[in-house]
């Protein structure tokens, strides 16, 4: 097996259990600085559970996470954040009571002690993201793709040197994702390193040097998108079913039967 | 803070503080200072609870602390008021961060946090009400010994003066709090604290910082009450009585805002006096109006009553 | 410390589990509450107030023994608990947790009041002749209405338990507690059945309130003196658990009796507090965190 460089972040063997659960098995793979690298994988795979232990949000059961040669395991999230790692949430978490420019605020209000500085910051950062018209409406009045944004110019604003995205795409419609491609490039650009978990295949595609896929909890194949999306491995556990599975349903569809047969069990999802 | 701060809380301390030319009856004086003493404790609690959005249901505590310990620093210490009072806040805010620390620590929030405290303050009342100490169940009496070098004075205005000075304090304090980095960091505390940890905010710090301050405020108010009654005993000082007072003014006034637990204070014991001279002293009264108030106001939050008006019109 | 002959200590154990059992009763309206709506009651200790209110007058007025204010007492507090519930915290807390809160400590607030503003701060207790009657069980002497207490909370957690479990409600209550959507979506309406918890909640206090009034005072803040301990046993014995709040009222009947023996009778409650404190701080996050 080769160890992975210990340039930028580097993950070790980071395997975490749930009670009888293994979320994720001795995954290892880095990340390089000015990259932008995915992590892909189908639903399940254990991609959340390993971007909540690379943004201390989780304890690994074992392995290690190393930081620009700096052990960083079980640190807690707003140590890393202080470190330079910031990170988004799949399921946006706008404060709902305050204002655009006072969320983004409440990230700049990290590295600016005062008021007037953190301020300055938000709306620095708003204009990056998209947001200069929206500064001064309640959080909670944007729509989702507004909310994106928001949860992005958060953690920009927190001037991290490792952004982890997670899911920021899903839920936006075509325009939307094509709207919010180029803005990650250019944080990137500016000289921010991106890690993404992402579902949207042309997105990755379109955006990442370098992708790591996940599933069932093991890192089965790494490389660029296009020995990725070659690699049989890939194919048979994420791309290969799950076209599979599409195909059979939009066939059920046409068909008119009211079921596919790759339908999980009923009641399965109740459990 | 930008003059456009600072203008109103001027003003309503410009306004306040001529009051006592106009009213000199000694009942009315006691009156306002008395929900001032109210107003300052619930300012306490808006810190935390209204900010931070951690209910506490057991500010007696540190109005408590904050009482016994002035009291008990002039009688047995013979300590001056001014240091005995400041001693005191500083002990109630010990208290407050000890108990944060404690309960925050371990994740304690919600209906938890709310029980926890309310223990707290119950096993301090028990305490002295059993202590030797706080004068047990017999309570506490300051002497009287009426001189301004001694924190006495013979005319309530100077209490009412002095009440209004700390709650413009507090009024001024907690408007720099929400224009500074600690009060920003709060409110995303109470919003969502994992959002707020991705942010790098230490939530455990914030919170903790936030304890403090508020029991310090809450205390305050207890010394003053020592100060100004120079009598306590344990269901006074760590009574659920204030525990209530202390939430149900922000509550009513508006929880997170600079003039909420003022406004709320001023019309709660606006209203329980207004009752009174209307049917009568009938022990309990005014409380039971509090409590009909403060389901009311969950029921229709003030910043929504526009809203509800226009629906109701809408609908005729 | 001091030492007490062992029938002492037996005495004080035997009655603490005694009382402790009442304790119990108390918070299995609690726990049940908890269990189904993942509410805090607040009011609950102002709800067990009114209700011994309501045994005295049925006393003083009507002169019905304690024991027999039982029988009308229980279906007027379950009607009362179902329209609180259903008319009062319901719509006034939206679902949400600090304003249940709020709501309940609200209705705790008008009840004790509304209790003073009728009945004064007097303290106020009944004269029934078996008040004094003891029960010889060896060298130790218990009190007739204590036991009569523990007999009785024991029925009353024996005919929920046959509620809960064989009764077409209970299975629907039990299903709410378990998957209030799942539940929903099979057609149980679960606002009704909230109501009904509620309703049987506060059932039990009124048998609590009778059994306690022979041998315990009423005035408009007794029922502080046993929220407290309320909460606590909920919590020790497991949030929603109802064999946890029987074993939970014992153990701390238990612990106040003996508490109150070594460090006197205002010390005795501390230990109950301590307790409280402790088990809330050091459980695991995970338990009390979830619904915050």
């Amino acid at each position: 097996m080769i160890e992975p460089d210990p340039a930028f972040l580097s993950v070790h063997s980071v395997s975490k259990r749930f009670g009888g659960l293994l979320a994720v098995g001795d995954a290892s793979f880095t990340v390089k600085e000015g990259s932008i690298t995915g992590l892909i994988g189908p639903n399940g795979a254990g991609k959340t559970t390993l971007f909540a232990i690379v943004s201390g949000f989780e304890k690994p059961t074992t392995g290690r996470v190393l930081w620009r040669g700096e052990e960083i395991t079980g640190r807690p999230p707003h140590r890393l954040a202080q470190d330079g790692i910031a990170r988004t949430f799949q399921i946006v978490q706008p404060f709902a009571g305050l204002s655009v420019r006072e969320n983004i605020a409440v990230g700049a209000f990290l590295r600016h002690r005062r008021r007037a500085d953190a301020l300055a910051m938000a709306e620095q950062v708003a204009d990056r993201v998209g947001l200069a018209a929206e500064l001064d409406k309640p959080a909670a009045a944007l729509t989702v793709a507004g909310r994106k944004r928001v949860e992005l110019a958060k953690a920009l604003a927190t001037q991290p040197k490792l952004l982890l995205l997670d899911e920021v795409l899903a839920g936006l419609n075509p325009s939307e994702v094509r709207d919010i491609v180029p803005v990650v490039r250019a944080i990137r650009d500016s000289g921010i390193t991106v890690f993404m978990i992402e579902h949207v295949m042309q997105a990755v595609m379109n955006l990442c040097e370098a992708v790591h896929v996940l599933a069932q909890g093991r890192i089965i194949a790494g490389g660029t998108p296009a020995e990725v999306v070659r690699d049989p491995a890939v194919i048979e556990a994420y791309l290969g079913h799950g076209a599979a599975t599409r195909l059979q349903a939009s066939d059920d569809r046409r068909a008119g039967r009211p079921e596919g047969l790759n339908r999980p069990p009923e009641g399965s999802s109740h459990a | 803070m930008t003059a456009r701060d600072v203008l109103p809380i001027a003003l309503f301390a410009a306004v306040a503080a001529v009051l006592p030319l106009f009213v000199t009856q000694n009942t009315w004086l006691n009156f306002a200072v008395f929900t001032l003493i109210i107003c300052l404790a619930a300012q306490g609690w808006n810190i935390l609870g209204g900010y931070g959005g951690q209910y506490s249901f057991g500010h007696a505590a540190f109005f408590g602390t904050a009482a016994y310990v002035t009291a008990i620093l002039q009688t047995r210490y013979g300590v001056n008021p001014y240091p005995a009072f400041v001693g005191g806040i500083a002990a109630a805010s010990m208290i407050g961060a000890v108990i944060g620390f404690l309960s925050f620590r371990s994740g304690l929030r919600g209906s938890y946090f709310a029980l926890v405290t309310l223990a707290f303050a119950e096993v301090f009342r028990v305490l002295a009400n059993a202590s030797e100490m706080t004068g047990g169940a017999a309570g506490i009496l300051i002497k009287l010994d009426v001189r301004p070098a001694n924190f006495q004075f013979d005319s309530r205005a100077s209490f009412y003066w002095i009440a209004l000075g700390l709650v413009t304090v507090a009024l001024l304090v907690t408007r720099a709090l929400e224009r500074s980095r600690l009060g920003a960091q709060l409110v995303a505390v109470r919003e969502n604290e994992s959002a707020a940890l991705a942010l790098g905010v230490d939530a455990l710090r914030v919170k903790l910082s936030a304890i403090a301050l508020s029991a310090a405020i809450t205390g305050a108010a207890g010394a003053l009450y020592a100060q100004y009654f120079l009598y306590l005993d344990a269901n006074i000082a760590y009574g659920t009585w204030i525990s209530v007072e202390a939430l149900l003014a922000p509550i009513i006034g508006g929880a997170g805002t600079v003039f909420g637990p003022v406004l709320g204070g001023v019309v709660l014991h606006g209203l329980s006096e207004f009752t009174k001279t209307l049917v009568g002293r009938i022990p309990g009264l005014d409380l039971v109006i509090f409590g009909v108030l403060l389901i009311l106001v969950v029921r229709f939050p003030p910043r929504e009553i526009p809203g509800l008006i226009r629906m109701w019109r809408g609908r005729r | 410390m001091r030492s007490y002959p062992p029938e002492i200590i037996g005495e004080a154990v035997l009655n603490g589990l005694l009382t402790g059992a009442i304790y119990g009763l108390v918070a299995l309206g609690l726990t049940l509450v908890y269990g189904v709506l993942h509410i805090i009651n607040f009011a609950h200790g102002a709800l067990l107030t009114l209700a011994m209110y309501a045994a005295f007058v049925a006393w003083s007025v009507f002169g019905l023994d304690p024991y027999v204010a039982i029988l009308p007492l229980v279906p007027i507090f379950f009607v009362l608990g179902y329209g609180v519930q259903r008319l009062v915290i319901m719509p006034a807390s939206r679902g949400e947790d600090s304003n249940i809160l709020l709501v309940t400590l609200g209705l705790s607030i008008i009840i004790e009041n509304v209790m003073l503003a009728v009945f004064r701060s007097d303290t106020l207790s009944v004269q029934v002749p078996y008040a004094m009657e003891v029960v010889e069980l060896g060298p130790m002497l218990l009190g007739f209405p204590r036991v009569v207490g523990f007999g009785v909370a024991f029925v009353v957690a024996a005919v929920l338990f046959v509620i809960l479990t064989m009764t077409d409600t209970g299975r629907a209550i039990r299903a709410v507690a378990k998957e209030r959507t799942g539940a929903a979506l099979v057609g149980i309406d679960v606002k009704h059945i909230y109501a009904v918890t509620f309703g049987i909640g506060t059932a039990c206090l009124a048998v609590a309130a009778c059994l306690l009034l022979p041998f315990f005072y009423v005035n408009p803040r007794v029922g502080n003196a046993f929220v407290l301990v309320a909460f606590t046993i909920v919590v020790l014995g497991g949030m929603g658990s109802v064999p946890g709040a029987l074993l939970g009222g014992l153990f701390i009947g238990v612990v106040e009796s003996l508490s109150g023996l070594y460090f006197g009778e205002s010390l005795g409650q501390i230990g109950i507090f301590l307790i409280f404190i402790l088990v809330l701080l050091f459980r695991p996050t995970g338990l009390f965190g979830a619904k915050a």
